[in-house]
């Protein structure tokens, strides 16, 4: 059976996936949407890592339930420079490419849920079938933000 | 006839009358004086602008001067009365210190000049930029206090004329989150509640709703309606022990920022409790399913823990408002202000779909509004939408609209939802924005964090128009200023939170040379040369009867259609509730009536938005999920607000409006009754926690969050333990230093606020920053905060609020058969 595979693959994504989500809100502290929202939505992803770890016992893994950390003090730097430069200069154009990621990042983590349940229902996996049910909208909705945003930001970077 | 002090009594005396009578009539007046009404020369027609109620009230006029005010019997909303801040207030348009030329910015200074000068300078500036950069640099900031004509014809030069996407209203700060919660849940905006529902309704809910304090005249029909046979039940969400929470059946003070996780609650119970109408929800709404999942995961005890409320609380609340018959909801900025806000809003909705109380007498929403105009600048488009309800991403609605006003639709901005206030700065922020015309409002005191909004302010980079009746602290930092006219001084029309349009008729002459703002407006367009297809000009009306009737042609057919209505038909009489048309020529007191909503995927004014992430739905996901047009009962988990409490910074702070004073108190501090009912600004604190810190009533505290400091005296008062209030309207302009903070401590409310807002409504967070608490001095006194209101102290020793022989005003009861005059 692969399942595994896919659990391990989802858990290194939602991993990722939150990391991208943080480094970009402390990239765009004076962006104060992006700042805040991003970190709402990085929970999200915390919170599948640590359920794929604990599904993932049942199969045989261990992985593990403690989220990436951001090293913290790395994070204020990066917060207290994107808001000294967040005033003065035009970060649009670092804004767009940053919510091109994550969109590109949260797809393929949506693509590996669908295949995880792809999986789960074929092995009669009911919990399984059901943590892709549970977290799988929650990757679209981060998909769609980074789309939505992306959208609405885009012009004024664009034209100005 | 009798003569009262309502700055000490501010909803006057009583009319009690029991269920689905109708409110008795009661005349207030208040002369400047000693004058009579013998004295008055004329009376002219109009209707309140200091808060949203509406209520309608004649102008006296006497040697062309405005002495006063008259509550108008015939009118439908307030049956002859007023509250104190239409009492007094007008004493304001008086003052000396009206701008009564324009001001230009010469060497760093203002200097009085001509409006030639002026206009050619603004004009001049915003040609510059189009040619440079184009309408990405042009931005508006308008306000929820002009008339509905002067908004319509800003939002067709701005939107159809200069192609601009950034334009919006201080109404962001005070009722977006209204137009967010109704498109969310009835994919239009409009009210479905009325006034009268407080006549019919067995059961009142208050979110975050202080109406003593807002609108007191429609808390005096429900005081009345508390004094009368079988009063109706109250439950009141507030942090703070608000007159209405002391008048309230249930009263429930949830920790700030927890609004969402106590709403989820109260709907499990009531869905718990099978306290639903399930024949309702199955023929008129989608979404029933999700909400059932999304709630089973708060019962009252998770939510006692989060919210610190008693669980059987929170199950009397559930219990009442499950088990009412007409059931009356009002929300306003205890939920639009904070955390969540636009989902707290939304689940109020999700109470009245899911127990069927829509569109029948007593069973009303009314998600409010917090200024006399906003739902006007939400109407004709000068806030984030397009006029008449019409929808920025249904390419039909677009090209409709270019019908219209003549244009091709590629010329209408709506790639993206218009930009909101809060990005419009940030744009200005980073510079992208280079032109700002603000109209009749101070984002100097009325923003969030406002070290950083005077900072953005005053860049030299950015060309700052303001248009006031005041040199405001925003005007101060402008490059050019424009005097306007106001109230009392134009003629025009609007319309209040239960859709009642209300003619507005000029009494006086504006002072110097001081312009209404349409013709300010208008003189822009046509000197910026603004062209329809044809050639012609753009704005095709001189007068406000001229644009109203433009207004009614762009309204045919949509949500809000005033076809029905004329300047004629408002005059004299009360106000109309819109939709007035052909096939109703006196106007529809309720909507969504029988379950039938304007949320037809192609007649909808906005698809929604996910509540917790902001993001749009897109055409085809809104068609999927609701083909019939029905509404949408929406969930969302409740998420931890973005500031919390922690050792440096151990309080919540909140804050909020007063009985007395409106908006940055421009206007309210000119009337000597009103400053006088509260002069200073003052910080709340329970009486635990003065206790815990050794601090008395009176003592100067100094109030601080990462952002900055505050200096306030402190009232002890019934607010929930672990918070701290601030009245908001405090700025600088009748204080030494002017336009901002002399010292390192100020006293707006907003030098501490931080900056972030609800990604659905995008309306500011007000009343969730963590504070810290100092003494800087020991009370020499009692806190000069009113006694009569949500800051009513809970020691002894305070002297009432008290207005004295200067604020004695007339009420006169009148019977039905008696007539109204």
């Amino acid at each position: 059976m692969k399942l595994r595979l896919a659990i391990e693959e989802l858990h290194r994504s939602e991993n990722h996936l939150a990391g991208a989500l943080l480094a970009m809100s402390d990239r765009h502290k004076a962006d104060h949407e992006i700042f805040h929202v991003a970190r709402d939505i990085a929970r999200w992803s915390q919170d599948h890592v640590r359920a794929l770890a604990d599904i993932g016992q049942e199969f045989g893994l261990d992985l593990d339930p403690e989220p990436e950390g951001d090293p913290t003090i790395l994070e204020k730097t990066r917060q207290k420079a994107s808001d000294l430069m967040g005033r003065s200069s035009a970060p649009g154009l670092l804004l767009l490419a940053d919510l091109r990621h994550i969109y590109r990042e949260a797809s393929g983590t949506s693509l590996d849920w669908e295949l995880l349940a792809q999986g789960a229902q074929g092995a009669r996996k009911k919990e399984l079938l059901e943590l892709a049910q549970r977290c799988h909208p929650q990757t679209l909705r981060q998909v769609r933000w980074a789309n939505g945003k992306l959208k609405e930001s885009a012009t004024q970077v664009l034209v100005s | 006839m009798r003569r009262t002090d309502r700055i000490a009594d501010p909803w006057g005396t009583r009319t009690p009358y029991g269920p689905g009578e109708d409110w008795p009539t009661r005349v207030d007046s208040y002369l400047a004086d000693g004058l009579t009404e013998d004295d008055v020369d004329r009376w002219v027609q109009s209707a309140t602008i200091l808060h949203s109620n509406g209520d309608g009230l004649d102008i006296a006029v006497k040697d062309d001067r405005i002495v006063g005010v008259r509550g108008r019997a015939v009118d439908r909303v307030n049956h002859g009365r007023l509250g104190p801040k239409d009492l007094y207030g007008w004493q304001a348009n008086n003052s000396p210190d009206r701008l009564t030329k324009p001001l230009i910015r010469r060497d760093g200074e203002l200097v009085e000049t001509d409006w030639d000068t002026a206009m050619e300078a603004v004009v001049g500036r915003a040609k510059q930029l189009l040619d440079e950069q184009g309408p990405s640099a042009i931005s508006f900031y308008t306000t929820g206090q002009l008339f509905l004509e002067e908004y319509y014809t800003l939002g067709l030069i701005a939107h159809g004329g200069i192609g601009t996407n950034h334009v919006d209203g201080n109404t962001r700060l005070c009722t977006a989150t209204a137009a967010a919660a109704l498109k969310e849940s009835f994919a239009s905006d409009g009210q479905p509640g009325s006034y009268t529902d407080i006549d019919h309704a067995d059961v009142i809910a208050l979110y975050g709703h202080n109406m003593a304090e807002t609108q007191t005249v429609l808390w005096s029909r429900i005081l009345d309606r508390l004094a009368g046979p079988t009063p109706p039940a109250v439950v009141c969400i507030d942090p703070r022990e608000t007159p209405v929470a002391r008048a309230a059946t249930v009263h429930l003070a949830p920790r700030p920022g927890t609004n969402l996780m106590l709403m989820n609650a109260l709907l499990h119970e009531i869905i718990a409790n099978d306290w639903v109408d399930a024949g309702y929800v199955e023929a008129h709404a989608v979404g029933y399913e999700e909400l059932v999942n999304r709630v089973q995961n708060y019962p009252p005890e998770v939510a006692a823990e989060v919210c610190d409320v008693p669980a059987e609380r929170i199950r009397e609340a559930a219990r009442v408002i499950g088990t009412a018959e007409r059931l009356l909801s009002s929300v306003l900025q205890g939920f639009y202000q904070s955390h969540q806000s636009t989902a707290a809003a939304v689940q109020v909705n999700n109470i009245h779909i899911v127990r069927g109380m829509l569109g029948k007498p007593g069973c009303g929403i009314l998600q409010m509004n917090g200024q006399p105009t906003a739902q006007n600048t939400r109407e004709a488009g000068a806030d984030g939408d397009l006029p008449a309800f019409r929808n920025w991403s249904n390419d039909e609605h677009v090209k409709d609209l270019a019908r219209v006003w003549n244009v091709d639709p590629m010329d209408i901005p709506h790639y993206s939802p218009p930009t909101h206030a809060m990005q419009m700065f940030r744009y200005a922020e980073e510079g992208s924005i280079r032109f700002m015309w603000v109209q009749a409002t101070n984002p100097a005191v009325s923003l969030p964090e406002l070290g950083r909004i005077r900072d953005v302010l005053a860049q030299d980079r950015l060309f700052l128009v303001v248009q006031d009746i005041f040199l405001s602290e925003t005007a101060q930092l402008a490059d050019v200023v424009l005097p306007a006219a106001t109230w009392g001084e134009k003629t025009g029309t609007f319309t209040n939170v239960d859709r009642t349009v209300h003619l507005s008729e000029k009494a006086v002459e504006p002072p110097g040379e001081a312009k209404p703002d349409l013709e300010i407006f208008i003189d822009f367009a046509h000197r910026l040369g603004l062209k329809d297809k044809d050639g012609q000009p753009l704005v095709k009306w001189s007068t406000p009867e001229e644009a109203f009737e433009g207004w009614k042609d762009c309204t045919r057919g949509r949500p809000c259609d005033y076809t029905g209505l004329s300047y004629d038909k408002l005059r004299g009489g009360s106000g109309i509730q819109w939709p007035c048309n052909e096939e109703h020529p006196d106007g529809t007191e309720r909507i969504y009536v029988d379950g039938q909503f304007w949320a037809a995927p192609g007649y909808c004014e906005n698809y929604g938005r996910d509540l917790v992430t902001g993001a749009p739905l897109s055409p085809t996901e809104y068609k999927a999920m609701n083909p019939g047009g029905k509404a949408v009962l929406k969930a969302a988990e409740y998420v931890p607000p973005h500031e919390l409490p922690s050792q440096d910074f151990p309080f919540q702070l909140i804050t909020g409006r007063t009985l007395y004073h409106f908006h940055t108190r421009t206007k309210t501090a000119r009337a000597p009754q009103l400053q006088k009912a509260a002069p200073e600004v003052w910080v709340e604190m329970s009486a635990g926690d003065a206790a815990d810190r050794g601090f008395t009533e009176g003592d100067l505290l100094e109030i601080s969050t990462p952002r900055g400091r505050v200096e306030a005296k402190l009232r002890i008062s019934g607010i929930r333990p672990g918070v701290v209030f601030l009245p908001f309207h405090y700025g600088y302009w009748d204080a030494p230093e002017g336009r901002e903070p002399a010292g390192k401590r100020g006293r707006a409310a907003n030098e501490l606020t931080l900056t972030d807002w609800d990604a659905a409504s995008k309306q500011p967070i007000f009343k969730t920053a963590a504070a810290a608490v100092k003494r800087l001095e020991k009370a020499d006194g009692p806190s000069p905060a009113p006694t009569t209101t949500g800051s009513r102290p809970v020691t002894e020793g305070v002297p009432p609020t008290t207005g004295g022989e200067a604020a004695l005003a007339t009420e006169e009861l009148v019977s039905v058969s008696g007539g109204a005059r």
